[in-house]
């Protein structure tokens, strides 16, 4: 792996948001509808319940700062990606000495990027408005982010590999993966709220131990690591078969001859 | 003569049953420059996708600086590079942006004054600090351009550089072309469908169709070879024929 190539494409998204402030708007905005949705929810909620609603509402606020490091992940893989394709710059890097490992990796450090800016705000906002602090679950955070990221970018690398073999037909599908996935992965309510058949899909998702985990950490459950490395165990067999089916998609593209034209089908 | 910069041997391409390639063999020595001339379908880009890495030939060989381009991609694609009428640069950063990104990805030294150069000889120096999707045709042509040429490659593949440029861009092109292959001794491999492109620019031109090599020479050799008065109507001569299993296909093959 070469660090110069990571640290061009870091650079081209550098410039591509410090060219363009809607970008940044763009980052913010979604996490911030959504919160202050639930979050309003929650509030109104409580009111209602005379604060006799135990803390399971605090779930929701929880639950969209979780869902966001995951979203968020799986956009910062899967957008650069279509960036190119948009730009029709994937010709260019195909023919430049890029590997995949290297391009996949400024993705996800740019993804890191855009989770801090977007998740920060979140963080901040639920504090400020709705009485939510996130740190109250404190060193457990660091596995329950990091877990998420993981499967975030899991995602993105398969939402490249749709579009790269099917072409921008696959697009809508790339935005939608995520949400796919959400009712299984259980992000607002536990799994066992799920039909059996649900709760059976939502098992094989590693997020789902996260989301949780997060609710037994808010109410200060003792920290599960069970979860937490079947979760880990997870991502390792997702990552690996979407690092496989990216290869292999790259792979068949050279051979059919389609890498030269994935913009143009 | 010293190893050539490329050489490709029985190169075959089927797409399902349709070949698009067939039996392509020719070779490009360093500071030459080859045309590779026919038409719309005959093959042409899918034998530089192929050169480049992005197309699996069915069966043949082709060495990239004495290397397989399928197997060595990225040792290849350092030394060489390419402009395409089918890619574009991201058309939201600036002009210098998009240089600056590729000059960092071939690790470009001194990659400012490189740039600055680049622009200069293409004379869109004033264009620096231009939006990229803001460009004319032309502009953004002589832009891949400058891209092409970042790494110093050793071999250039350029396929249709001139489509869209204005009679004067295109003279002045084709003169940097030639310039660039004389001061830097490169190869290059040089697609068109401007006979006048061909003529003053290609060393040596080879002529496809469907897939098939059927003319290789200089241009006066392919126009005399055609009994023809120039290579405008050796290509009309040579597409509306079709079936040209007289031509001289057999003997140009080894080169
Ligand atoms: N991935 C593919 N799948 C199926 N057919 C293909 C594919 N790529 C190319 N072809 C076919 O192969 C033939 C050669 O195409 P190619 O693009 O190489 O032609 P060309 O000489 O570059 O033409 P032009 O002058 O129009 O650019 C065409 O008939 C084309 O339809
Ligand atoms: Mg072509």
């Amino acid at each position: 792996m070469s660090l110069h190539v990571v640290y061009a494409f870091l650079l081209r998204y550098l410039f591509l948001y410090t060219r363009n402030w809607i970008r940044i708007i763009e980052l913010i905005f979604w996490p911030l509808m959504e919160l202050l949705v639930w979050g309003s929810l929650t509030v109104f909620l409580n009111g209602k319940a005379g604060g006799q609603v135990p803390q399971f509402v605090t779930y929701l606020i929880g639950g969209v700062i979780f869902w966001d490091i995951l979203f968020r992940a799986q956009q910062g893989v899967a957008i650069s990606f279509l960036e190119d394709v948009w730009t029709k710059n994937l010709n260019n890097i195909f023919v430049a000495p890029v590997r995949p490992l290297e391009y996949l990796t400024a993705g996800i450090l740019f993804g890191i990027l855009r989770t801090t800016v977007a998740v920060s705000v979140l963080i901040v906002l639920a504090a400020m408005n709705f009485n939510f602090n996130v740190f109250t679950m404190k060193w457990a955070l660091v596995p329950y982010f990091g877990s998420l990221l993981l499967f975030g970018w899991t995602l993105g690398m398969l939402s490249s590999a749709l579009i790269l073999r099917f072409g921008q037909a696959a697009e809508a599908l790339a935005w939608a993966i995520p949400f796919l996935i959400q009712p299984a992965a259980c992000v607002f309510y536990p799994l066992n709220s799920l039909p059996e058949w649900g709760q059976m899909i939502g098992r094989c998702l590693p997020c789902t131990y996260i989301f949780e985990g997060m609710r037994a950490t808010l109410d200060h459950q003792p920290f599960n690591w069970g979860q937490l490395g079947m979760s880990l165990a997870l991502n390792l067999v997702w990552m690996a078969a979407a690092a496989g089916i990216y290869a292999w998609v790259l792979e068949s593209g050279r051979r059919r001859g389609l890498l030269t034209r994935v913009t143009s089908h | 003569m010293s190893e050539p910069v490329l050489a490709v041997h029985e190169l075959h391409r089927k797409f399902g049953d349709h070949v698009a390639i067939e039996k392509l063999s020719f070779q490009i020595q360093r500071g030459e420059v080859l045309g590779l001339l026919g038409a719309n379908g005959a093959g042409k880009t899918t034998a530089m996708g192929s050169i480049l890495g992005m197309i699996k030939p069915t069966s043949g060989s082709i060495r990239v600086f004495g290397m397989d381009p399928y197997h060595d991609r990225i040792k290849v694609l350092r030394r060489l590079n390419s402009s395409s009428a089918y890619s574009d640069l991201p058309a939201n950063l600036l002009v210098w942006q998009n240089l600056y990104v590729f000059a960092k990805i071939y690790r470009v030294q001194n990659s400012k004054q490189k740039i600055a150069d680049l622009l200069e000889m293409f004379e869109i120096a004033h264009l620096r600090n231009r939006v990229t999707g803001h460009l004319s045709a032309g502009e953004n042509t002589r832009l891949h351009l400058c891209k092409a040429l970042i790494n110093d490659p050793e071999l250039l593949l350029l396929d249709e550089p001139t489509a869209s440029l204005d009679p004067e861009i295109a003279d002045k092109v084709r003169k940097i072309v030639r310039r660039v292959q004389r001061e830097k001794n490169i190869g290059i491999l040089y697609t068109s469908h401007n006979m006048l492109d061909i003529e003053e620019v290609c060393d040596r031109v080879l002529f496809m169709h469907r897939g098939r090599v059927v003319a290789d020479g200089t241009t006066q050799e392919i126009i005399a070879k055609f009994d023809q008065k120039n290579m405008e109507d050796v290509f009309i001569r040579i597409v509306r024929d079709g079936n040209i299993e007289d031509a001289p296909a057999k003997e140009t093959a080894a080169v």
